[in-house]
């Protein structure tokens, strides 16, 4: 500090000083025991747990804890899920967000549009508690929407959705675009009404057709957000939304095996078997590619244009 | 100008048929919560969930009339909560980005890296949930609600820092030390009257994570007293009588509309936020924007 101050040649006023670390005490102590305290926790995942010692000074043992993890075998279908969810997320999210973007703002009745836009966006209002429920409302077994007035009409049976696996990559899908289109139709929509309206005037007079001008000048200028919009997802390819894959399949342990990830795993571990070595390792695991991918996607992202680099 | 191809008419009539069809998307099952929860118990089980049912009951809200207790402390918790948290967040936001829009302070700059850093990296969820029961125990009690995850992120401080720095005119700070002002006083009376637009925003997607969270509880809170409408509703999707286990009233299980109950309490949690949203939309939207531009 003083080293600073010096070559700045600056005057210190002690009490300003003073008074603005007073006013940075109750942000800081919140850091602290909600940030780097956790962080610490994180050797947890590498010691022997005896709980007579307390969990925070039983000693350590190494990558044990990361051994049992991978040994036990259910982190290969956990990561498959986990993985493989987030890239259909991404794909068909994007594709469908751009599309309903691009629909929207040819639209020019403003009264129509605004009530689209709030409807479209109502849904990521939503817990995923409430969501869960309405969920149940269209897929219970006994009660269901789609079991007691499209299934059994048609078919004279009804389906257990939530005791068979095969519909769960979809639903799970469609929930998921059902509440995030909204939001990330408003992402890009800001992008579209920034790009000039000189381009498009242009294309015109040159008798560009819509579809011509959609293809050659809203898809090219929105794709630095694309890219940068695929890589923040990448980066976060090993964490799920929790509430999505531990409310909408109401923890039914006969679909675990497609609708579990490493979120739903760690809580399940802690939770309700209370393994806390297996499911901190699990979890310090998860963080640790985090944060890789998100160092290594910021690089990318300032190769490719600096300006849209996180830090 | 004026004239239009069809190729533009095909699109304006594809781009409405599209957004009526996604609006009713979104709007659908909100629709059949509604008429489940006004639904009879018998019908329920013949008929099933119906978006338009033959008759209309108001056995469910009948009951949780008579279970209102329950209902209003959970109620009155996620109130509680969302407030008391809003307020706090916003006050330790506001005056963390104040100072650290402050550079000639000395350890601003490290300080502020501080505040960063945990939204690259952090402990995991295991290690905040041994932290929060063995070091600083928050199990049951209103703490458990507001602290864990919610009070301040570095997203909400580099939004309102950005803000106060680019935004609010230097001119009016400087001209606040001139007159003697210190930084609590500029803080107040200049920068927060000022920074309102943000607030707001910042508010608000506060309060909506408030008023929607209930992992805090499923980790923390098992005293039912404590339940927030959304944990409470959790739990009743756990189990469609927990109400009448919980409850000092004699009711017989067989008696309670267990069907309609659950999407009732559904619609007793989303109502306020149905009712606020179309006002605050336009803040939410902003809100979503400008998380793009650095999130």
């Amino acid at each position: 500090m003083s080293i600073l101050t010096k070559k700045k040649g600056k005057h210190i006023r002690w009490g300003r000083v003073i008074m603005a670390y007073i006013m940075l005490l109750p942000g800081l102590l919140y850091l602290l025991i909600n940030n780097y305290l956790p962080m610490y926790g994180i050797t947890i995942a590498f010691r022997q747990l005896d709980f007579k010692k307390g969990i925070l000074k039983s000693p350590f043992c190494g990558l044990k804890n990361f051994k049992f993890l991978f040994v036990s075998g259910s982190l290969g279908p956990i990561m498959r899920n986990t993985i493989l969810y987030n890239l259909v997320f991404m794909v068909l999210g994007t594709i469908f967000a751009i599309a309903v973007a691009i629909l929207f703002n040819e639209l020019q009745n403003k009264v129509a549009k605004k009530f689209y836009q709030t409807s479209i966006l109502f849904p990521y209002l939503m817990s995923m508690v409430v969501v869960s429920s309405l969920v149940f409302n269209f897929l219970s077994a006994d009660s269901g929407f789609i079991n007691n007035s499209i299934i059994e009409p048609l078919t004279g049976n009804t389906i257990s959705f939530y005791q068979e696996k095969k519909w769960w990559p979809f639903i799970l899908t469609i929930v998921y675009l059902w509440k995030g289109i909204g939001f990330s139709m408003v992402l890009y929509l800001s992008t579209i009404l920034g790009i000039s309206k000189d381009y498009y005037e242009a294309a015109r007079v040159d008798g560009a057709t819509k579809w011509q001008q959609i293809t050659n000048i809203t898809l090219p200028l929105l794709k630095p957000m694309v890219i940068t919009m695929s890589i923040l997802n990448i980066s976060k390819i090993c964490t799920s939304d929790f509430g999505l894959f531990y409310q909408v399949p109401r923890n039914s342990g006969a679909i675990y095996s497609v609708t579990q990830t490493l979120d739903t795993y760690v809580y399940n571990a802690l939770m309700n078997q209370n393994n806390i070595s297996m499911s901190s390792a699990a979890s310090v695991m998860q963080a640790f590619i985090g944060f890789v991918l998100v160092i290594g996607s910021n690089m990318i992202i300032r190769r490719i244009s600096a300006e849209d680099a996180i830090f | 100008m004026g004239v239009k191809s069809t190729q533009d008419k095909i699109f304006i009539v594809a781009g409405h048929i599209v957004m009526i069809l996604l609006s009713v998307c979104a709007l659908a099952p909100f629709w059949l919560m509604v008429t489940s929860s006004l639904m009879d118990n018998a019908t329920i089980l013949t008929e099933g969930y119906s978006f338009f049912p033959k008759t209309i009951s108001t056995d469910a809200y009948a009951y949780i009339m008579k279970e209102w207790q329950q209902i209003a402390r959970a109620y009155g918790v996620t109130v509680l909560v969302t407030v008391a948290g809003t307020i706090l967040s916003l006050i330790m936001v506001s005056m963390t980005a104040y100072i650290l829009s402050q550079e000639d302070i000395p350890g601003v700059k490290i300080i502020f890296i501080l505040v960063l850093i945990p939204m690259l990296f952090n402990g995991g969820i295991v290690s905040s949930y041994i932290i929060y029961t063995n070091v600083v125990d928050v199990r049951d009690t209103l703490f458990a609600l507001l602290v864990p995850n919610l009070m301040l992120n570095g997203f909400n401080v580099i939004l309102v820092r950005n803000y106060m720095k680019h935004s609010v005119p230097m001119e009016l700070q400087e001209a606040a030390q001139i007159d003697g002002a210190g930084l609590l006083y500029t803080f107040l009376r200049i920068m927060m009257p000022l920074s309102k637009p943000i607030m707001a925003t910042v508010g608000l997607l506060t309060a909506i994570a408030y008023w929607n969270d209930w992992t805090n509880g499923l980790y923390f809170v098992n005293d039912s007293r404590l339940y927030s409408i959304q944990l409470l509703l959790n739990q009743i999707n756990n189990s469609a009588t927990f109400l009448a286990s919980h409850s000092e009233l004699n009711i017989a299980k067989a008696d309670i509309p267990t069907g309609a109950v659950r999407m009732a309490v559904a619609v007793i949690a989303i109502l306020p936020i149905a009712i606020a949203y179309p006002f605050f939309q336009k803040y939410f939207e902003s809100g979503i924007t400008m998380g793009a531009v650095k999130g």
